[in-house]
Protein backbone atom coordinates (compact mmCIF):
# COMPACT_ATOMS: atom_id res chain seq x y z
CA UNK A 1 0.00 0.00 0.00
CA UNK A 2 1.40 3.21 -0.58
CA UNK A 3 0.40 6.66 -0.58
CA UNK A 4 1.80 10.37 -2.74
CA UNK A 5 2.58 13.10 0.24
CA UNK A 6 2.83 16.17 -1.41
CA UNK A 7 6.02 18.77 -0.09
CA UNK A 8 5.65 22.41 -0.72
CA UNK A 9 8.19 24.29 -1.68
CA UNK A 10 8.78 25.39 1.62
CA UNK A 11 10.29 21.89 3.32
CA UNK A 12 12.24 20.79 -0.45
CA UNK A 13 15.45 22.30 0.85
CA UNK A 14 14.95 18.73 3.82
CA UNK A 15 13.54 16.82 1.16
CA UNK A 16 16.41 17.36 -0.99
CA UNK A 17 14.57 18.95 -3.50
CA UNK A 18 11.71 15.87 -4.05
CA UNK A 19 8.21 17.91 -4.72
CA UNK A 20 6.42 14.40 -4.45
CA UNK A 21 7.72 11.16 -2.10
CA UNK A 22 5.78 7.94 -2.27
CA UNK A 23 5.62 6.41 1.31
CA UNK A 24 4.58 2.60 1.73
CA UNK A 25 3.07 0.85 4.69
CA UNK A 26 1.48 3.49 6.84
CA UNK A 27 -2.42 3.34 7.63
CA UNK A 28 -2.98 6.66 8.86
CA UNK A 29 -1.62 10.37 8.89
CA UNK A 30 0.72 10.44 11.81
CA UNK A 31 2.11 6.72 10.27
CA UNK A 32 3.05 8.79 6.94
CA UNK A 33 4.65 11.53 8.71
CA UNK A 34 6.60 9.31 10.88
CA UNK A 35 8.15 7.67 8.09
CA UNK A 36 8.88 10.75 6.27
CA UNK A 37 10.37 12.20 9.61
CA UNK A 38 12.45 9.07 9.77
CA UNK A 39 13.46 9.46 6.48
CA UNK A 40 14.36 13.42 6.23
CA UNK A 41 16.22 15.28 8.88
CA UNK A 42 15.29 18.07 10.52
CA UNK A 43 11.58 17.88 8.75
CA UNK A 44 9.87 17.11 12.15
CA UNK A 45 11.62 20.52 13.57
CA UNK A 46 9.90 22.44 10.77
CA UNK A 47 6.25 21.19 10.84
CA UNK A 48 5.88 19.46 14.18
CA UNK A 49 6.40 20.47 17.81
CA UNK A 50 5.83 17.79 20.77
CA UNK A 51 4.07 15.09 18.40
CA UNK A 52 1.43 17.59 17.18
CA UNK A 53 1.74 19.37 14.24
CA UNK A 54 2.50 23.50 14.47
CA UNK A 55 -0.20 25.74 14.72
CA UNK A 56 0.51 27.47 10.80
CA UNK A 57 0.73 23.95 9.19
CA UNK A 58 -2.47 22.35 6.98
CA UNK A 59 -2.38 18.51 6.04
CA UNK A 60 -5.07 17.39 3.33
CA UNK A 61 -6.28 14.06 2.36
CA UNK A 62 -7.44 13.65 -0.75
CA UNK A 63 -7.85 17.55 -0.96
CA UNK A 64 -9.86 17.54 3.21
CA UNK A 65 -8.36 19.13 5.16
CA UNK A 66 -7.49 16.33 8.10
CA UNK A 67 -9.26 18.78 10.93
CA UNK A 68 -12.20 17.77 9.24
CA UNK A 69 -11.02 14.10 9.43
CA UNK A 70 -9.36 12.32 12.41
CA UNK A 71 -6.53 14.91 12.56
CA UNK A 72 -3.19 12.91 12.68
CA UNK A 73 -5.73 9.50 12.92
CA UNK A 74 -6.94 9.90 9.47
CA UNK A 75 -7.23 7.17 7.87
CA UNK A 76 -5.05 6.68 4.58
CA UNK A 77 -5.87 4.32 1.74
CA UNK A 78 -3.62 2.65 -1.45
CA UNK A 79 -3.16 5.41 -3.35
CA UNK A 80 -4.52 8.56 -1.56
CA UNK A 81 -2.71 11.98 -1.91
CA UNK A 82 -1.68 13.52 1.12
CA UNK A 83 -0.41 17.51 0.71
CA UNK A 84 1.11 19.11 3.29
CA UNK A 85 0.96 23.54 2.97
CA UNK A 86 1.39 26.50 4.95
CA UNK A 87 -1.72 27.44 6.47
CA UNK A 88 -0.76 31.36 5.88
CA UNK A 89 -2.30 32.68 2.95
CA UNK A 90 -5.45 33.63 2.07
CA UNK A 91 -7.67 37.04 2.96
CA UNK B 1 16.04 57.19 4.69
CA UNK B 2 13.15 54.32 4.41
CA UNK B 3 11.92 52.76 8.06
CA UNK B 4 11.21 49.48 6.25
CA UNK B 5 13.72 46.85 7.61
CA UNK B 6 13.16 43.25 6.92
CA UNK B 7 10.92 40.07 7.35
CA UNK B 8 10.28 38.94 9.96
CA UNK B 9 8.79 35.45 11.48
CA UNK B 10 5.52 36.29 13.72
CA UNK B 11 5.87 33.11 15.47
CA UNK B 12 10.18 32.53 16.16
CA UNK B 13 11.47 35.98 15.03
CA UNK B 14 13.94 34.73 12.14
CA UNK B 15 14.77 37.63 9.52
CA UNK B 16 14.56 37.49 6.22
CA UNK B 17 15.23 39.69 2.86
CA UNK B 18 12.74 42.06 1.41
CA UNK B 19 12.00 39.15 -1.18
CA UNK B 20 8.63 37.19 -1.99
CA UNK B 21 7.98 35.04 0.83
CA UNK B 22 5.63 34.14 3.28
CA UNK B 23 6.40 31.30 5.11
CA UNK B 24 9.04 30.56 8.05
CA UNK B 25 11.80 27.97 6.81
CA UNK B 26 11.96 27.09 10.43
CA UNK B 27 8.98 26.91 12.05
CA UNK B 28 6.28 27.44 9.17
CA UNK B 29 4.91 30.22 10.84
CA UNK B 30 4.00 33.55 8.79
CA UNK B 31 6.32 36.38 8.08
CA UNK B 32 5.45 40.47 8.59
CA UNK B 33 7.26 43.48 7.26
CA UNK B 34 9.59 44.87 10.54
CA UNK B 35 10.47 48.34 10.83
CA UNK B 36 13.05 51.01 12.35
CA UNK B 37 11.21 54.16 12.98
CA UNK B 38 13.48 55.20 15.38
CA UNK B 39 14.63 57.83 13.34
CA UNK B 40 11.04 59.60 12.43
CA UNK B 41 10.14 63.05 14.10
CA UNK B 42 6.63 62.97 14.87
CA UNK B 43 6.04 66.16 14.18
CA UNK B 44 8.09 66.16 10.80
CA UNK B 45 5.92 63.01 9.88
CA UNK B 46 2.66 64.33 10.62
CA UNK B 47 3.60 67.67 8.54
CA UNK B 48 4.87 64.95 5.39
CA UNK B 49 1.67 63.11 5.83
CA UNK B 50 -0.78 66.08 5.74
CA UNK B 51 0.84 67.50 2.79
CA UNK B 52 1.32 64.25 1.41
CA UNK B 53 -1.02 62.90 -2.13
CA UNK B 54 -4.87 61.95 -1.29
CA UNK B 55 -4.08 58.46 -1.31
CA UNK B 56 -2.34 55.71 1.09
CA UNK B 57 0.62 57.17 0.03
CA UNK B 58 0.41 59.93 2.50
CA UNK B 59 1.41 56.74 4.94
CA UNK B 60 4.44 56.18 3.22
CA UNK B 61 6.65 56.35 6.48
CA UNK B 62 4.71 53.27 7.21
CA UNK B 63 4.44 51.41 4.15
CA UNK B 64 7.13 48.48 2.95
CA UNK B 65 9.08 50.48 0.11
CA UNK B 66 12.65 52.28 -0.16
CA UNK B 67 11.24 54.62 -2.43
CA UNK B 68 7.87 55.75 -2.94
CA UNK B 69 6.41 53.97 -5.80
CA UNK B 70 4.09 55.14 -8.23
CA UNK B 71 0.69 53.90 -8.65
CA UNK B 72 -1.68 53.87 -11.68
CA UNK B 73 -5.07 53.12 -9.36
CA UNK B 74 -4.30 54.53 -5.93
CA UNK B 75 -6.64 54.05 -3.11
CA UNK B 76 -7.51 55.79 0.05
CA UNK B 77 -8.87 58.88 1.43
CA UNK B 78 -12.46 57.43 2.37
CA UNK B 79 -14.61 59.58 4.28
CA UNK B 80 -15.44 58.92 8.01
CA UNK B 81 -18.77 59.65 8.07
CA UNK B 82 -20.54 60.85 11.40
CA UNK B 83 -23.49 58.56 11.72
CA UNK B 84 -25.87 60.60 13.99
CA UNK B 85 -29.20 58.59 12.82
CA UNK B 86 -27.77 55.12 13.59
CA UNK B 87 -26.27 56.35 16.81
CA UNK B 88 -29.96 57.06 17.97
CA UNK B 89 -31.06 54.39 16.67
CA UNK B 90 -28.73 52.34 18.34
CA UNK B 91 -28.68 54.38 21.35
CA UNK B 92 -25.15 54.88 21.23
CA UNK B 93 -23.29 58.07 22.08
CA UNK B 94 -21.39 58.60 19.28
CA UNK B 95 -20.87 56.41 16.00
CA UNK B 96 -18.68 56.94 13.22
CA UNK B 97 -18.96 54.86 9.82
CA UNK B 98 -15.76 54.49 7.49
CA UNK B 99 -16.90 53.66 3.98
CA UNK B 100 -14.23 52.41 2.33
CA UNK B 101 -16.96 51.32 -0.41
CA UNK B 102 -15.20 54.55 -1.72
CA UNK B 103 -12.57 52.98 -3.27
CA UNK B 104 -11.96 52.78 -6.83
CA UNK B 105 -13.45 49.12 -6.25
CA UNK B 106 -15.85 49.80 -3.51
CA UNK B 107 -13.53 47.98 -0.62
CA UNK B 108 -10.93 48.33 1.42
CA UNK B 109 -9.41 45.62 -0.80
CA UNK B 110 -8.13 48.65 -2.78
CA UNK B 111 -5.85 49.33 -0.40
CA UNK B 112 -4.13 45.94 0.16
CA UNK B 113 -3.58 45.51 -3.31
CA UNK B 114 -2.29 48.60 -3.87
CA UNK B 115 0.63 48.12 -2.12
CA UNK B 116 0.96 44.45 -3.50
CA UNK B 117 1.17 45.44 -6.65
CA UNK B 118 3.76 47.67 -6.72
CA UNK B 119 5.36 45.40 -4.35
CA UNK B 120 5.24 42.84 -6.81
CA UNK B 121 6.23 45.65 -10.07
CA UNK B 122 9.28 46.42 -7.91
CA UNK B 123 10.15 42.52 -7.39
CA UNK B 124 9.78 42.06 -11.06
CA UNK B 125 6.91 39.87 -11.35
CA UNK B 126 4.82 40.20 -15.12
CA UNK B 127 1.63 38.45 -13.89
CA UNK B 128 -0.30 39.23 -10.66
CA UNK B 129 -2.69 36.50 -9.36
CA UNK B 130 -5.17 36.02 -5.67
CA UNK B 131 -7.64 33.35 -4.27
CA UNK B 132 -10.85 35.98 -3.24
CA UNK B 133 -14.07 35.58 -1.87
CA UNK B 134 -14.81 38.06 -4.24
CA UNK B 135 -13.84 41.86 -3.58
CA UNK B 136 -10.28 40.95 -3.17
CA UNK B 137 -10.35 39.61 -6.94
CA UNK B 138 -12.08 43.00 -8.45
CA UNK B 139 -9.34 44.79 -7.03
CA UNK B 140 -6.56 42.70 -8.72
CA UNK B 141 -8.48 43.08 -11.60
CA UNK B 142 -8.93 46.28 -11.62
CA UNK B 143 -5.36 47.56 -10.53
CA UNK B 144 -3.45 45.32 -12.64
CA UNK B 145 -5.67 46.65 -15.77
CA UNK B 146 -4.80 49.82 -14.63
CA UNK B 147 -0.99 49.16 -14.28
CA UNK B 148 -1.05 46.78 -17.48
CA UNK B 149 -0.21 43.63 -15.77
CA UNK B 150 -1.21 40.38 -16.20
CA UNK B 151 -3.55 38.63 -13.54
CA UNK B 152 -5.22 35.85 -12.53
CA UNK B 153 -7.86 35.43 -10.06
CA UNK B 154 -9.48 32.16 -8.27
CA UNK B 155 -12.54 33.00 -6.95
CA UNK B 156 -15.25 29.70 -5.40
CA UNK B 157 -17.61 29.17 -8.58
CA UNK B 158 -20.89 30.19 -6.26
CA UNK B 159 -19.53 33.75 -5.82
CA UNK B 160 -22.69 35.95 -6.04
CA UNK B 161 -23.29 36.74 -10.37
CA UNK B 162 -22.58 40.65 -9.79
CA UNK B 163 -19.10 40.23 -7.53
CA UNK B 164 -17.54 38.20 -11.19
CA UNK B 165 -18.89 40.28 -13.64
CA UNK B 166 -17.64 43.45 -12.17
CA UNK B 167 -14.23 41.34 -11.88
CA UNK B 168 -14.33 40.03 -15.36
CA UNK B 169 -14.83 43.55 -17.20
CA UNK B 170 -11.23 44.50 -16.37
CA UNK B 171 -9.83 41.89 -18.92
CA UNK B 172 -8.62 39.08 -16.31
CA UNK B 173 -8.40 35.71 -16.51
CA UNK B 174 -11.19 34.68 -13.82
CA UNK B 175 -10.72 31.03 -12.76
CA UNK B 176 -13.58 30.24 -10.98
CA UNK B 177 -13.45 27.03 -8.90
CA UNK B 178 -15.71 24.13 -7.71
CA UNK B 179 -15.14 24.06 -4.38
CA UNK B 180 -15.63 27.08 -0.90
CA UNK B 181 -12.97 29.38 -0.36
CA UNK B 182 -10.15 27.58 1.64
CA UNK B 183 -10.45 25.10 -1.34
CA UNK B 184 -9.30 27.87 -3.66
CA UNK B 185 -6.84 28.93 -1.43
CA UNK B 186 -5.18 25.70 -1.33
CA UNK B 187 -5.07 25.85 -4.63
CA UNK B 188 -3.65 28.63 -5.26
CA UNK B 189 -0.92 28.07 -2.22
CA UNK B 190 -0.21 25.03 -4.81
CA UNK B 191 0.29 26.95 -8.00
CA UNK B 192 2.38 30.05 -5.80
CA UNK B 193 5.05 27.12 -5.21
CA UNK B 194 4.90 25.84 -9.00
CA UNK B 195 4.75 29.22 -10.80
CA UNK B 196 6.56 32.75 -11.18
CA UNK B 197 3.20 34.48 -10.11
CA UNK B 198 3.11 37.45 -8.19
CA UNK B 199 -0.13 35.95 -6.02
CA UNK B 200 -1.12 39.15 -3.36
CA UNK B 201 -2.64 36.85 -0.38
CA UNK B 202 -0.18 34.04 -0.90
CA UNK B 203 3.68 35.30 -1.53
CA UNK B 204 3.25 38.55 -1.16
CA UNK B 205 1.47 38.36 1.67
CA UNK B 206 3.50 40.24 4.20
CA UNK B 207 3.48 43.14 1.95
CA UNK B 208 -0.51 43.11 1.15
CA UNK B 209 -1.17 43.07 4.39
CA UNK B 210 0.40 46.41 5.54
CA UNK B 211 -1.77 48.24 3.56
CA UNK B 212 -5.20 47.62 5.91
CA UNK B 213 -2.95 49.68 8.45
CA UNK B 214 -3.46 52.81 6.46
CA UNK B 215 -7.17 52.01 7.25
CA UNK B 216 -6.56 52.94 10.85
CA UNK B 217 -3.98 55.56 10.24
CA UNK B 218 -6.72 57.39 8.18
CA UNK B 219 -9.40 56.86 10.83
CA UNK B 220 -6.98 58.50 13.39
CA UNK B 221 -5.71 61.50 10.76
CA UNK B 222 -9.39 61.88 10.12
CA UNK B 223 -10.89 62.07 14.10
CA UNK B 224 -7.81 64.49 14.24
CA UNK B 225 -4.79 62.06 15.51
CA UNK B 226 -6.69 60.34 18.23
CA UNK B 227 -7.76 57.22 18.80
CA UNK B 228 -11.39 55.97 18.80
CA UNK B 229 -12.48 54.01 21.74
CA UNK B 230 -13.98 51.21 20.11
CA UNK B 231 -13.71 49.51 16.70
CA UNK B 232 -15.92 47.37 14.93
CA UNK B 233 -14.46 45.65 11.94
CA UNK B 234 -15.45 42.93 9.98
CA UNK B 235 -13.18 39.61 10.36
CA UNK B 236 -12.50 36.87 7.12
CA UNK B 237 -8.94 36.12 7.76
CA UNK B 238 -8.36 38.58 10.00
CA UNK B 239 -5.50 40.26 8.81
CA UNK B 240 -7.37 43.41 7.99
CA UNK B 241 -8.47 43.59 11.89
CA UNK B 242 -5.02 42.75 13.45
CA UNK B 243 -3.24 45.20 10.95
CA UNK B 244 -5.55 48.39 11.95
CA UNK B 245 -4.37 47.91 15.66
CA UNK B 246 -0.95 47.27 14.35
CA UNK B 247 -1.05 50.86 12.30
CA UNK B 248 -2.49 52.48 15.89
CA UNK B 249 0.60 50.61 17.51
CA UNK B 250 3.16 52.10 15.29
CA UNK B 251 1.67 55.61 15.16
CA UNK B 252 2.16 55.68 19.32
CA UNK B 253 5.52 54.51 18.99
CA UNK B 254 6.48 57.49 16.55
CA UNK B 255 4.48 59.77 18.95
CA UNK B 256 1.42 60.45 16.47
CA UNK B 257 -1.16 58.93 18.79
CA UNK B 258 -1.26 58.53 22.18
CA UNK B 259 -3.59 56.74 24.76
CA UNK B 260 -4.59 53.36 25.33
CA UNK B 261 -5.23 50.57 22.09
CA UNK B 262 -9.29 50.51 21.66
CA UNK B 263 -11.18 47.85 22.40
CA UNK B 264 -11.16 45.46 19.03
CA UNK B 265 -14.36 44.07 18.39
CA UNK B 266 -14.17 41.38 15.20
CA UNK B 267 -17.36 40.80 13.35
CA UNK B 268 -17.95 37.36 11.62
CA UNK B 269 -21.07 35.46 9.90
CA UNK B 270 -22.31 32.45 12.17
CA UNK B 271 -22.68 30.80 9.28
CA UNK B 272 -18.27 31.48 9.08
CA UNK B 273 -18.12 32.11 12.43
CA UNK B 274 -14.24 30.08 13.06
CA UNK B 275 -12.55 33.16 15.45
CA UNK B 276 -15.92 33.71 16.74
CA UNK B 277 -16.45 30.42 17.86
CA UNK B 278 -13.23 29.77 19.34
CA UNK B 279 -13.44 33.38 21.05
CA UNK B 280 -16.21 32.05 22.95
CA UNK B 281 -14.68 28.70 23.49
CA UNK B 282 -11.51 30.17 25.06
CA UNK B 283 -9.47 28.64 22.73
CA UNK B 284 -5.88 30.10 21.34
CA UNK B 285 -6.58 28.84 17.55
CA UNK B 286 -9.60 28.15 15.69
CA UNK B 287 -11.04 24.94 14.16
CA UNK B 288 -11.82 25.11 10.44
CA UNK B 289 -15.31 24.99 9.53
CA UNK B 290 -17.24 24.99 5.79
CA UNK B 291 -18.65 28.21 5.27
CA UNK B 292 -22.65 28.77 4.60
CA UNK B 293 -23.76 32.18 4.92
CA UNK B 294 -24.63 34.97 2.65
CA UNK B 295 -21.98 37.04 3.99
CA UNK B 296 -19.52 35.49 0.77
CA UNK B 297 -17.55 38.40 1.04
CA UNK B 298 -16.00 37.02 4.66
CA UNK B 299 -16.28 33.31 3.95
CA UNK B 300 -13.03 31.70 4.98
CA UNK B 301 -13.27 28.69 7.04
CA UNK B 302 -9.48 28.29 7.91
CA UNK B 303 -7.93 31.79 8.77
CA UNK B 304 -4.70 32.41 8.23
CA UNK B 305 -4.74 35.33 11.34
CA UNK B 306 -7.14 33.55 13.31
CA UNK B 307 -4.68 33.06 15.99
CA UNK B 308 -3.62 36.90 16.03
CA UNK B 309 -7.05 37.70 15.70
CA UNK B 310 -8.27 35.88 18.92
CA UNK B 311 -5.24 37.64 20.78
CA UNK B 312 -6.08 41.25 19.82
CA UNK B 313 -9.39 40.88 20.59
CA UNK B 314 -8.90 39.95 24.45
CA UNK B 315 -5.55 41.81 24.86
CA UNK B 316 -7.88 45.16 23.95
CA UNK B 317 -10.67 43.79 25.61
CA UNK B 318 -13.10 43.48 23.28
CA UNK B 319 -14.66 40.36 21.50
CA UNK B 320 -15.56 38.46 18.71
CA UNK B 321 -19.07 38.16 17.90
CA UNK B 322 -21.24 36.53 15.47
CA UNK B 323 -24.72 37.61 13.52
CA UNK B 324 -27.15 35.69 11.87
CA UNK B 325 -27.65 36.17 8.00
CA UNK B 326 -31.26 37.67 9.19
CA UNK B 327 -29.12 40.52 11.30
CA UNK B 328 -26.91 40.72 8.02
CA UNK B 329 -30.06 41.51 6.28
CA UNK B 330 -31.14 44.05 9.06
CA UNK B 331 -27.88 45.51 9.44
CA UNK B 332 -27.57 46.39 5.23
CA UNK B 333 -31.20 47.84 5.76
CA UNK B 334 -30.12 49.90 8.78
CA UNK B 335 -27.24 51.33 7.29
CA UNK B 336 -29.18 52.51 4.03
CA UNK B 337 -31.76 53.63 6.63
CA UNK B 338 -29.51 55.88 8.46
CA UNK B 339 -26.29 56.86 6.63
CA UNK B 340 -27.44 56.86 3.33
CA UNK B 341 -24.85 54.30 3.05
CA UNK B 342 -25.93 50.72 0.85
CA UNK B 343 -22.93 48.17 1.91
CA UNK B 344 -22.62 44.47 0.67
CA UNK B 345 -22.77 42.29 2.86
CA UNK B 346 -19.95 42.30 5.03
CA UNK B 347 -20.81 45.63 6.04
CA UNK B 348 -24.32 44.28 7.49
CA UNK B 349 -22.25 41.87 9.31
CA UNK B 350 -20.53 44.87 11.18
CA UNK B 351 -23.49 46.34 10.97
CA UNK B 352 -25.41 43.53 12.59
CA UNK B 353 -22.55 43.27 15.57
CA UNK B 354 -22.54 47.26 16.50
CA UNK B 355 -26.22 46.31 17.12
CA UNK B 356 -25.86 43.45 18.76
CA UNK B 357 -22.94 44.87 20.77
CA UNK B 358 -25.29 48.50 21.77
CA UNK B 359 -28.25 45.61 22.80
CA UNK B 360 -25.83 43.73 25.01
CA UNK B 361 -24.99 47.30 26.62
CA UNK B 362 -21.55 46.22 26.64
CA UNK B 363 -21.04 49.16 23.98
CA UNK B 364 -20.13 52.26 24.70
CA UNK B 365 -19.07 52.72 21.33
CA UNK B 366 -18.23 55.79 19.66
CA UNK B 367 -16.65 53.66 16.49
CA UNK B 368 -18.11 51.52 13.31
CA UNK B 369 -17.72 51.16 10.07
CA UNK B 370 -17.94 49.45 7.11
CA UNK B 371 -15.98 48.47 4.12
C1 LIG C 1 -15.48 44.02 2.36
C2 LIG C 1 -14.58 43.17 3.20
N1 LIG C 1 -14.38 43.52 4.47
C3 LIG C 1 -13.56 42.78 5.27
C4 LIG C 1 -12.92 41.64 4.83
C5 LIG C 1 -12.05 40.88 5.79
O1 LIG C 1 -10.73 40.81 5.41
P1 LIG C 1 -9.62 39.94 6.15
O2 LIG C 1 -9.44 38.71 5.33
O3 LIG C 1 -8.41 40.82 6.13
O4 LIG C 1 -10.10 39.62 7.53
C6 LIG C 1 -13.12 41.23 3.50
C7 LIG C 1 -12.44 40.03 2.99
O5 LIG C 1 -12.55 39.62 1.89
C8 LIG C 1 -13.97 42.01 2.66
O6 LIG C 1 -14.18 41.68 1.39
ZN1 LIG D 1 9.59 31.16 12.41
Amino acid sequence: MSVTVKIPTQLRSVTGGDAEITVEGASTVKGVLDRLYESYEGLSARIAEDGALRRFVNVYVGGEDIRFLDGLDTAVHDGDEVTILPAVAGG
Amino acid sequence: MAAVDALKCKECGTSYPLEARYVCERCFGPLEVSYDFSALDAAETKRRIQAGPQSIWRYADFLPFEQQPRTALAAGVTPLIHADRLAQRLGLREVWVKNDAANPTHSFKDRVVTVALAKARELGFEVVACASTGNLANAVAAHAAAAGLESYVFVPADLEEQKILATGVYGTNLVAVRGNYDDVNRLCTEIAGERDWAFVNVNLRPYYAEGSKTLGFEIAEQLGFELPDRLVVPVASGSLFTKIARGFEEWKEVGLLSGDLPVFNGAQAEGCSPVAQAFEAGHEICRPVKPKTIAKSLAIGNPADGPYALELARRSGGTVDSVTDDEIRAGIRLLAETTGVFTETAGGVTTATLAKLAERGRSRATSGWCS
